[in-house]
Formats: structure tokens, sequence, C-alpha cells
């Protein structure tokens, strides 16, 4: 860092510490380094500054002064992000919200609840309980993940097919724009009038301002859920009797599918007695009431009979229903049992196309000598593939980064996109020029800018510069000129 | 069954270099809504036609000037349905208009709104550039999420010229139990039945009967009337398509329309007049003379707002009043999409 820099910086925190507690104003290197990324460690950086402010009036002053002198500033909830959305700018400040963590109010009659973004996702589920209440989008990260960086990467889970994703849950924020203004987006009705800023602002990554309050849907708590689980002999097989299950008209609540790499690994891990011979596994979850469950649930024992499964098992208890869902839930660590180290894409694609895919994906993958497991969100199509790779053996990663990125393409090709749920952050700025077009991205740009004029919030996430994109596009084209 | 997008572009230039203002139009459905419209007519509603439609996939893409009525009608076939219930309005509404006008049925708090529906659209901008947002899958978090932004902006920042939309399956049965009771005791009951893990789908009260829908597997449905109890409603397909569509008595007649979307829980609000209770209690209709700034008042009070949906005076403002930065906001999104304010001028706002 430069002395012009190190006198901006100590100005800065000076300048913060007069109406921030100044223990919340880091600055030294030891106490910034936990936050110079977020869930993806690849991609590091160091903060200037650090400001953990207690109070909107401070999240607004922190605004004002950064907005007047041109600092940038990186919103941060618990840092579980995995796209790098999170990463700090060299010269800018990390605005975290984790003192704002209190749930403000629970309206059970209206079946709503004001939380600070800083709450964390399982929180609100955790304390709408008493009211037989809970809050729908679950994603994996859920015991830490915050609501605030829900909203921020319109976060989804494993029932989003039935429940929908953040957007869907909830009904207003309170923002602070980036000249440190504070405005109320939505309300506690169920819409507004005019454009739907509400929609806009949820996943827009931290560009185009700063959420303080969210006001989120609780959902009644199902009466029952009962999960099915059925072993194929095929991914086709599978990704079909998917397709039977929705052409009987079952939504079910939960519909997982993953691959013999993961099936293995997950079973090694969790012992949940699924089948260890099977090429492709599902887990369909169905709630409701108890009538409906019990309709369902035969009808979906019938359907993967029917359509090919080698193995059916239905949960009859609660104990058993945990026990099928804990192999699924903790696929990604115990895949990293069986790798040093593993990378989580996030590409979407048409259901009808998996087979097709994974195909492609797995030639891919030998090509280059590197194995990939998939968990799949079978219902909404989102597919989690994971590179295996070894971070100390040179050039791995670099191979699996482009891996990655070549499957993300092949999202994109067969007619779905770069990112269901993790966001664009700084990991996939690369692909944006693959799935828009110049101008697409453009009008993104002018979103941005009506928003923020200056390009101080979250700078260099979420949608790429043009010169970027040339930049990018040459490389595409012309390939060997990279490692010059 | 014709794209006529290079047509609209076309005129979308022309317009542009003629510095002529365009009035947006597919079925006219809507032509009451919003303030009054100026300019010259763009005519979507021969851009029309499913596009795609995969049932198994639920979802469905087609051109803005399709009529709703065609799109159910294939949903239909395949045992599937919008579960936004829009208003047809006379049968001439388009799915671009439902969009722009973010227009949902009596099934939107459980069925989700056509915005919570949407998943992708085509769009052609101010500068007569054809752009694409969102996609065909359900989960899509690259870029703003422009396709829900339209939802609303009633053609100010574009053309809308073709939507994907996510479609669901219907439910195995469905029955409305009614009861005859108060306002306050209905709005009461709505609530605390949507709280309920129960396969409520719609709940409405008017002239002091309360309807409550039930749709889902039969076995559920048939349960559920076991233990709330009522009458249940014959022709109920009936009732509940012309609550949709604003055909039933309360909306006859050219006294001003005024429309509350608010907590649902919201007590009755202290205003003479006739009532209709829709959406579980967060969208209620008001005919009635008023005061807009005590009506304005009345809805900030129970967590929403109120605007003149149809009839009154329309060359004031209609919807309600945008705090100064949201107004500010949404004047540079207008400009970011529509430099030369081509678009629906004054239709949303005198200010856009």
């Amino acid at each position: 860092m430069s002395n012009l820099n190190n006198s901006t910086k100590a100005q800065l925190a000076e300048r913060f510490r007069r109406f921030i507690d100044p223990e919340y104003v880091i600055s030294d290197d030891e106490t910034l380094r936990p936050y110079e990324c977020d869930g993806l460690s690849m991609y590091c950086e160091m903060p200037m500054l650090v400001v953990l402010p207690e109070t909107v009036e401070q999240v607004q002053e922190v605004l004002r002064i950064c907005h007047r002198e041109q600092v940038p500033v990186v919103a941060r909830g618990a840092g579980t992000g995995l796209c790098a959305g999170a990463m700090p700018h060299a010269e800018g400040v990390v605005l975290s919200l984790a003192k704002f963590n209190r749930i403000l109010e629970i309206d059970p009659l209206a079946r709503s609840a004001r939380v600070q973004p800083g709450v964390r996702n399982l929180a609100i589920s955790e304390e709408a309980a008493a009211f037989g209440l809970y809050y729908g989008p679950d994603p994996s990260s859920q015991i830490a993940c915050t609501i605030g960086g829900n909203v921020a990467e319109n976060s989804g889970g494993v029932h989003c097919l039935k429940y929908g994703l953040t957007v869907h849950n909830i009904l207003g924020v309170e923002m602070v724009t980036v000249e440190g203004e504070r405005v109320q987006i939505g309300g506690e009705g169920l819409d507004s009038a005019g454009m739907d800023l509400l929609a806009l602002m949820t996943g827009s990554e931290g560009l185009l301002g700063i959420v303080t309050e969210v006001r989120v849907k609780l959902l009644p708590t199902p009466e029952r859920a009962r999960v099915v689980m059925a072993g194929f002999d095929n991914v086709q097989t599978a990704g079909d009797a998917v397709g039977g299950i929705i052409a009987a008209g079952i939504i079910p609540g939960g519909l997982e599918m993953m691959d013999t790499h993961a099936i293995q690994a997950a079973e090694d891990f969790a012992r949940a007695g699924y089948p260890r011979d099977a090429r492709a596994l599902l887990l369909c979850e169905v709630d409701g009431t108890a009538e409906e469950v019990q309709e369902h649930i035969e009808t979906v024992e019938t359907l993967f009979a029917q359509l090919g499964a080698t193995s059916v098992r239905t949960s009859h208890d609660e104990a058993e229903r945990a026990l099928l869902w804990k192999g699924r839930k903790s696929a990604f660590p115990a895949v990293g049992r069986i790798s040093p180290d593993y990378y989580c894409m996030d590409g979407t694609i048409p259901r009808g196309k998996l087979a097709q895919v994974l195909t492609e994906m797995d030639r891919m993958a030998e090509r280059v000598g590197l194995r990939v497991a998939n968990v799949f969100h079978a219902g909404d199509g989102n597919l989690h593939p994971l590179i295996l790779f070894d971070a100390n053996v040179p050039g791995e990663f670099e191979k699996t980064e482009e891996l990655g990125g070549k499957i993300l393409e092949l999202c994109v090709e067969v007619g779905g996109c770069i990112t269901g749920e993790h966001g664009v952050g700084v990991e996939k700025l690369r692909q944006m020029p693959v799935q828009f077009s110049d101008q697409e991205l453009r009008q993104f740009n002018a979103i941005k800018d009506a928003f923020d004029p200056q390009g101080t919030l979250n700078p260099g996430k979420g949608v790429p510069t043009l010169r970027r994109c040339q930049e990018y596009r040459s490389i595409e084209a012309n390939p060997e000129a990279v490692g010059a | 069954m014709s794209d006529i997008s290079q047509q609209l572009r076309e005129q979308i230039l022309q317009a542009r270099a003629g510095a002529t203002k365009l009035d947006i139009r597919g079925g006219a459905s809507k032509r009451f809504m919003g303030r009054e419209p100026q300019g010259e007519a763009l005519e979507v509603g021969r851009h029309r036609g499913i596009v795609s439609y995969e049932p198994v996939e639920l979802v469905l893409t087609a051109r803005a000037g399709t009529p709703l009525e065609e799109i159910v009608a294939a949903l239909d076939e395949q045992g599937q349905m919008l579960s936004f219930e829009p208003p047809c309005f006379g049968g001439n509404a388009t799915l671009g208009g439902t969009l722009a006008c973010n227009q949902s049925g009596p099934g939107r708090p459980w069925g989700g709104s056509v915005r919570d529906q949407v998943l992708g659209i085509r769009l052609i901008n101010g500068l007569g550039e054809e752009l694409r947002f969102g996609g065909q899958v359900m989960k899509n978090v690259a870029g703003y999420d422009v396709s829900r932004l339209q939802a609303g902006a009633m053609g100010t920042l574009g053309l809308i010229t073709e939507v994907s939309l996510k479609v669901l399956p219907k439910p195995g049965e469905t029955l409305t139990l009614v009861t005859e009771t108060s306002m306050a005791e209905a709005v009461r009951l709505m609530n605390e039945r949507a709280g309920q893990p129960k396969p409520l789908s719609a709940a409405c009260w008017h002239d002091g009967r309360l309807y409550l829908r039930l749709s889902g597997a039969r076995s559920a449905v048939d349960a559920t009337v076991r233990q709330w109890g009522g009458e249940l409603l014959e022709n109920d397909v009936a009732f509940w398509r012309e609550l949709r569509d604003q055909r039933l008595g309360f909306f006859d007649g050219d006294a001003p329309l005024w429309r509350f979307s608010l907590r649902s829980s919201a007590e009755p609000l202290p205003l003479e007049g006739d009532w209709l209770i829709d959406w579980g209690g967060a969208q209620r209709w008001y005919r009635g003379d008023a005061d807009r700034a005590r009506l304005d008042a009345l809805a900030a009070e129970a967590g929403g707002q109120v605007s003149l949906f149809r009839g009154g005076d329309r060359s004031g403002e209609v919807m309600p009043a945008q705090a100064p930065a949201l107004r500010l906001i949404q004047q540079r999104l207008k400009r970011a999409f529509d430099p030369d304010g081509l678009f629906n001028p004054g239709r949303l706002y005198s200010w856009m």
C-alpha cells in the first residue's frame, strides 16, 4: 500500500471512530485477515478497513463518507457466499452487518417477521416455530448464513421448487442507498405500485444498496413430511422418473439427485443406507397434510417402481427421514473426504438435458484428468458439480477452474444458466458474456449506474464491464496468448 | 401465431428518430388502468403464439401478445395451470400486459403472483435493442432480475415481447366453503386459517359471506372440509372466475374503484362504503367517496398502500405517491432503459 493510501486509511479510520465504537473499526492486518475472503477462499484480498456499525444511522454515515471520498464499500453478512461476492476491495471498506442480528418482530397472524440483515437464516425458523411457522428458503449454509446475504444472492435451498427462492419469500426491505439515504422498498402487503424494485434488489449482490432490514414471509409448518429414496442404474432413467412425478401432478417439497461418486462418498460418511451400486439416487420428499402425504407417497413409490428404480425405500418416522437426508446434506463434506479439495459449481439446466450434460461433463473431466461428483436439485434443474482436485499439485486448481468454466458454458449451451443460486460475484464474471450479449450487459451496467453512478458499491463483482468482456472474448478466441 | 418482433422494433426505431411517443397495446383489456394513455399505438396483439411448452419442465414460453385464454387452454390439456390465476378482463388480456400490470387473481397469496412465476423475458428497450433476461429454468441469479422488475412498470421500461413462466399441475380437488360472518371476523378467520398447514388456495369476503377455497389432494381437501365446516358453494368455479375477472356485481358501475394492498391481518379500515376483501385480507377493494389523503394515511397505517384502480379522475396521479428517493431511482431506471422516454409516457406516474 502506498503512503498516500496509508494516510487515507488512517484518516478514514479516524473519521469512522468518531461515530462507531472504535473497537468496531478494524484497521490492523491481524484482525482484518479473517475478512479477506468469503466461502470461496480461493479468491482473497485484504481490505483497507472493516467497520461493524451497530445502527442504521451509522451505516448511513459510513456510506455518506465513502460516497464523498469515492471509497469502495463491500457489504458482508456471515461470509458464507460461494462466488467471492463479499471478497474485499484492496482500497475499500468492508461493511459488516454482523451486529444487526436481532429479530425485531414476529407477526404470527399476518405470518411475517421483521428482521435485521445479520440474523441467521435458521434463527428465523427457530423463532417462528413457537407459532407453527417457518421461513421457506433453506440454503445448505442456513445454520450460518444471514438473511441479508440471502437477499443479496437470492438464495434457494432444497425446497425451492415448491416454496420458491428468497425473492418469493420476502415482502419488503429497508435499504440505504450509496448516498446514505434510507428508503423502504415494499411493505407488509403482497405488492407495491410501480416497478418491482424489491425483485431488482433481490440477487443484486450488494451492487445497488445496503439492506438494513428485511420483512420475510412465514409459512405454516407442514403437518407431515416423508421421503422416498430410490436408486437407479442409470442417470437418464432417474431423470425420467423425476419427470414422471411432475407429470403425475405432484410438486415435491424436495427432490434431490446424486450421482455415483456423490452416493458413495455420502454413504461412507453418513451410513444412511444408500445403495452403493446405484448410478443415480433420488430423494423425493412429500410434505403437506397427513392425508395428502399418505396419498402422494403411495403414488411416488408406485411411480418409482414402474419407472425403473432398482431400489425404493420410504421413511416411516422422523428419525428415518433425517437419516435419509443426512447423506445428502453431508454430501459436500463427504466429497471432501474422498479428495483433498473440491470446487463446487452452480449451473442450471432444463431437467430433460441432465443425462446429456452429465455425459458431456464426464468426457470433459476425463480429458483433463479430473473427476466430478454431482449433486443435483432435480426439481428445479440446479446442478452442483463438485470438481475433485488437489490444490497441492501445481496447476491443478487452474485446470479445475478452467473445467468449471467449460461446465458453465455447457449449461448455457443447453438452455440453462451459469448460476442458479450462488451468484456471479468475482468467480463467474468470465462466464457472463457467454450468457449475455454486450447490449444486455450494457443494460445491466445502466441499471447499476441508476443506483450507483460512481460505481463504489461492491465494484468488480456481478456484472463485468464491457472492456473486460472484450478481453475475455479475445482470450476465448485465442487461448494460446494467455500463457504468455 | 406470428412473430412480428422485427416490425415492432422498426416502429420503435422510427419513433425514436421522429421523437414520437408510443402507447403499448396488447389486448386493450386494461386501458382503464394507470393514467390516461398517450402516444401513437404500438400494437403487440398480433405478436402472439406459444413458442414452447414443456409440461414436464413446468415451463411455458409465449409471445407477449398471446391471449391468456389461449395459454390457459393449452395448459389445461396437460392438466396444468397458471397458479397466479390472472384476470382475463373479458377475454382479451394478454400475457405481456398481465406482467406489465402485475395482475394476479384470487390464488395469489398461495400460488404466487405473475411476477413470482416469471422466469425470463425478451424486451426491446428504448434504443431498439432486443434483449433477453432470465431464462427458461427455475433458478437463475446471473445479472439483475430485469424480468421481475417489469411487474408493475406498466410498459415504461420497454416493450416486453416474450415471457417464460413457471406453470404448475392442477390440484386433484377444489371445493369452496362459505360462512356468514362480519368483515372483522372474516379477516381474523382468513388469517388464522392461512396459518394452518391446510390446502387453502383462496380467501375472499363480501357482503357478509366468507369464501374459503381448498385445493389439493382429494383426501386433504375432504379432511379439511370436515374440520373447518361451512356450506359447500355450488358452482364455485364460476364464483372465483367472476371474482378474478372483476365481473361480480360489486365491480359494476362507474363509481371509483380503490385497491388497497395491505398487511393481510389489518383491521377493517374505518371507511363508509362497500368492501370486497380478497387475497386472504391482503387485497381489499373499496367503493366509496373518499379523500385521497385520508385513504393514503389509513393504508400506510395498515402496512400498505392504495391506488385508484378504475374510474375517477385519471389525469391526476392514480398510483400511491413514491418517496422522493424511490421516485429518483425509478426515474433513473426509466432513463437507463428508455432514455428518450418513448414508452407509455405518463401512464404510471405523471413524472415518468
